[in-house]
Parts: structure tokens; sequence; C-alpha cells
């Protein structure tokens, strides 16, 4: 039952994209380099580390990985 | 040097096609030539009232070899020292404890939250990822990184696929990587919910030592953590892009915290006792993430959400947000803000109490307590000549611990046992 729901959520959200979006001539603002979902690419890794280290849950934005053992 | 190398428009659509799946420096490298290096630095300093210091140093590259693969490789080094919450509670009277090693002991004044000041390490990291863009569509990476501090050495794969759709404006990406972990703490790894042996509880050094290796496992420990992730990318508008992520993660192994602590107390709330906390081997995870970002006249701004759920009992809330106002074409500020809120582990207990039965898994580590957290940040970006940019970001961290509903009994209610930790993080990166 839960698979069908999923399935059906999926499918609905995947036919729902296929409206949004732009023309790629229209990805001018889109295709800014600040735009980019890693444009901070050092910042988000010293504050995936410093949160981490200090809160009891991690990831969610990229693959939280293992690699660390500081407090 | 761009002329020399001038991309054609196939090229150009698929390298502005890499920007939404993440990734600036193929923009980068379009507008300058395919084969620039990239390169990204940084020093940072985090630093705790009275407690942790650390200053790490990051340092990016990247290389793109023609206009279908990229190569990324990253070097972290950090060091850390000062002190950290050792999990036992404050107290009216001094109280002595014994270092991780075995050698020596460390004292806390009255009413001081006991902190364990030996800490301090130096972690070295690197990675390296491969992408490569298949067709127009679909996309590739595989990458390997690895990290070892004093008591600590970590290996990992990871690969990822990403398929785009509908003009680009929905991009699928499926990626996963395992991470084995080895741990092999200073002075052994603590048996589960043994107490702290005391030297001054023994008359000679060898009937201590003797003592001490009784609370002590021979050798080290593993970690395997396996992780995968389901993201999705959409273009909503000519500058808005939405992703939502979601993320399981499987670890099993040594995940007790070795250098803990919880203070056994009787009903007048004095410690009788120390005990080494003991957690769980194995944890489930799963995160869901969902960001909008978008590009406005003069700046940037993106909101962000996050939920976390494992098999601990761990929930956490986040919100973030960025905004960046460009004061000139070469001059940015910005605003970081975010928020942090998390629910106790179901193991996590400030203390113990004498008489009662020892549950199997204790801890009264505070990061995973009960707490909300926030950031308030301020960067300041400076374009330079060549493509260069140098940029400045003090940070404002607080954590705020909470009683996630224990009774303090006796004189625990005349201590603060949930202290605040209050940090400053300040960096100054450099791109070229």
């Amino acid at each position: 039952m839960n698979r069908t729901i999923i399935s059906i959520v999926i499918a609905i959200s995947l036919s729902a994209c296929s409206s949004l979006g732009v023309e790629p001539w229209e990805k001018d603002q889109l295709a800014r380099a600040d735009m980019a979902l890693d444009s901070e690419k050092l910042d988000l890794a010293l504050d995936d580390h410093i949160y981490f280290s200090k809160e009891g849950s991690s990831g969610g934005r990229s693959l939280a990985g293992g690699g660390c053992g500081c407090n | 040097m761009q002329l020399k190398n001038r991309p054609k428009i196939s090229t150009a659509l698929a390298i502005a096609s890499c920007s939404l799946l993440g990734h600036s420096a193929q923009v980068q490298a379009g507008e300058e030539a395919l084969d620039d290096w990239k390169v990204d630095a940084a020093i940072m300093y985090y630093g705790e009232e009275d407690r942790v210091q650390a200053v790490e140093a990051i340092g990016n590259v990247q290389k793109a070899f023609g206009d279908e693969s990229l190569l990324d490789m990253k070097l972290v080094v950090d060091s850390l020292t000062g002190a950290s919450a050792s999990g036992a509670v404050a107290q009216a009277e001094t109280q002595t404890f014994t270092r991780p090693s075995g050698d020596g002991q460390y004292q806390t004044a009255p009413g001081e939250t006991p902190l364990d000041d030996t800490f301090h390490d130096t972690r070295v990291q690197a990675s390296a990822n491969w992408a490569e863009i298949l067709s127009p569509v679909w996309k590739t990476n595989v990458g390997v990184n690895g990290s070892k501090e004093f008591d600590y050495f970590s290996l990992g794969l990871n690969a990822g696929v990403e398929r785009s759709f509908n003009k680009d404006n929905t991009t699928l990406v499926l990626s996963g990587a395992y991470t084995l972990d080895n741990v092999d703490p200073v002075g052994g790894r603590p048996v589960a919910l043994s107490s702290m042996v005391l030297r001054g509880d023994y008359d000679t050094e060898e009937e201590y030592r003797a003592a001490f290796d009784q609370t002590r496992m021979e050798g080290s420990e593993d970690k395997k953590t396996m992780d995968m992730m389901l993201s999705v990318t959409q273009v909503l508008s000519r500058r808005w892009l939405f992703q939502a992520n979601y993320g399981l993660s499987s670890v099993s192994g040594y995940m007790t915290d070795p250098y803990k602590i919880l203070s056994q107390v009787d009903d007048t709330g004095t410690t009788q006792g120390y005990l080494y906390e003991n957690r769980p081997d194995s944890r489930l995870k799963h995160s869901f993430y969902m960001m909008t970002k978008g590009a406005l006249d003069a700046g940037v701004v993106d909101f962000s959400y996050r939920y976390t759920t494992d098999d601990w009992d761990l929930n956490s809330h986040t919100l973030e947000t960025h905004y960046r106002y460009y004061f000139s074409g070469r001059f940015y500020g910005q605003v970081h803000l975010r928020y942090y809120q998390q629910q106790a582990a179901n193991f996590y207990r400030p203390f113990l109490m004498t008489g009662e039965p020892l549950p199997e898994y204790a801890s009264a580590d505070y990061r995973i307590g009960d707490m909300t957290s926030y950031t308030l940040g301020l960067k300041f970006g400076q374009r330079l000549s060549g493509g260069h940019e140098m940029s400045y970001r003090l940070e404002y961290y607080q954590q705020n611990p909470e009683n996630n509903g224990f009774d303090l009994v006796g004189q625990l209610q005349d201590h603060d046992l949930f202290p605040e930790v209050k940090a400053i993080i300040a960096q100054v990166s450099y791109s070229f």
C-alpha cells in the first residue's frame, strides 16, 4: 500500500516537474557562478565539519560519510 | 587565453547544465579556458570560550580535462587543542579524574563543569573526485577520501550518477558512499560502563595500573558507514531553483566516545564514582533536506530546512539561510543565519543514580542530549583582478543544551548542568 502511494507521489512529482522550468536560453541567471549549489564549497565543508563535531545529527545537504573522531 | 580554446555551443550548453548540478568550476572554466586550474583555499579559526580551539586549513584544486572530465582534489589539515566536557556533572567539591591514558590526573574546581583538558589532535584529510559527462543527460562521478588523526583513521569511497530531464530543468542524482573508520583510543578502549579508577585509592603504582588495565580493552575497533542519497534539483523559473534530498545512512561498529564518562550520584546529588559511557553499535539515520535558491538583481539568497531522525530517537530540525548583496560588481556582503534543534538520543542521561540498575547504554555527552543552537554570520567578499576572489567570514555559534526531563536531586540543583557553549568562527578564503 505504502509503496503504491510513494510511487504515485513520485510519478505526480515528476510529471509536475515537466511543466516547470525554462528554455535553455533563459538560464542566464541560473548559470551565474554564485547560483551553483556548491558556490561556497569550502564554507560549506568547514561548516559541515563544525556541526558534525558539535551536534548529534549530520548530513542532509550531501553525503555525510564518516571520517572524524573529533569532539 | 580564452580565445585559444573557444567552446562550441553544445559544449557551452553542457557546461551550463553542469552548473545546475552544482559544479560552478565548470562554468568558470568555460569563461576562462577549459584546461584551466581552479584553486580555492581557506584558513579557519574556531574558538570556544574556555574550551576547544581549532585551526583548520583547507585547499581545493580542480582541473578540467577537456570539456567532459573534471578532477577535484581537497586537502584539509586541522589542529585542535583545549578542553571538552567529559560528561561528568559539576559538584560542590573539587573533583579528581584519571586522564584517558591512565597517566596522571586532572581536577575540576567546585561548581565548575568538568572538562577534560588533555584534548589535542592534528588531523589530515585528503580526497579526490573524478566527474565525467557521459552524454548530454548522463553524468557520473567517483571519489575516494581518507583522514588520519592520532587515534582515528578513516577511508571512504563514493560514487554517484546524475540524469537530467526536461531540457535540463530537472536533475536526479543517486549517490552512495562506504566509509571504514578505525578507532584506537589513547589508553585503550574503556570497558563499557566500567568505573574510573583513581590513583589515590591504591597504595602502589603497580596496583593502580593493574586496576586501570581492568577497565580497558586491547586493540582498535572499526566503524562502517554506508550512505545513500537521492537528490532532485528542479528549475522553478529564470531565477529560482529547488532541491530536495533524501539521505539514508547505516552505521555499524564502535560509536562510543572513549573519552566520555557519566557521574554516578547518590540521593543527595553527590558523586560516588564515574563510569565510562557506552553507545549502541548500530545506527540507522534518515535525513530530509529541502533548499531553494534565488538569483536576485543584486544578490543571491537561499533558504533550507533539514529534518533528521534515527533509531537512537535523536531527531533534529535545522533552518538555514544565506543572503548575499552586491554593493558593487566587485564587493559583496553576506548574512548567514542558522537555527538547530535536536531531541536527545534515547540512552542520553546527564548522570546515573547509585542503587538503580545500570542501563545497557548510557551517555552524558551533551551533544546527543536535548539542545538548540544558533549561528549568526557575516561575510565580505572582494573580487580582484584576474578572476581572483578574497573573502572574510566571522560567525558566532552558540549551543544551549537542555535537560530532557531528568529530576535533579540534591546539590545538582545548585549547579548549571547544562551550560551554554559559545564559539567564534573566523575565516579567510582566497580563490584563483
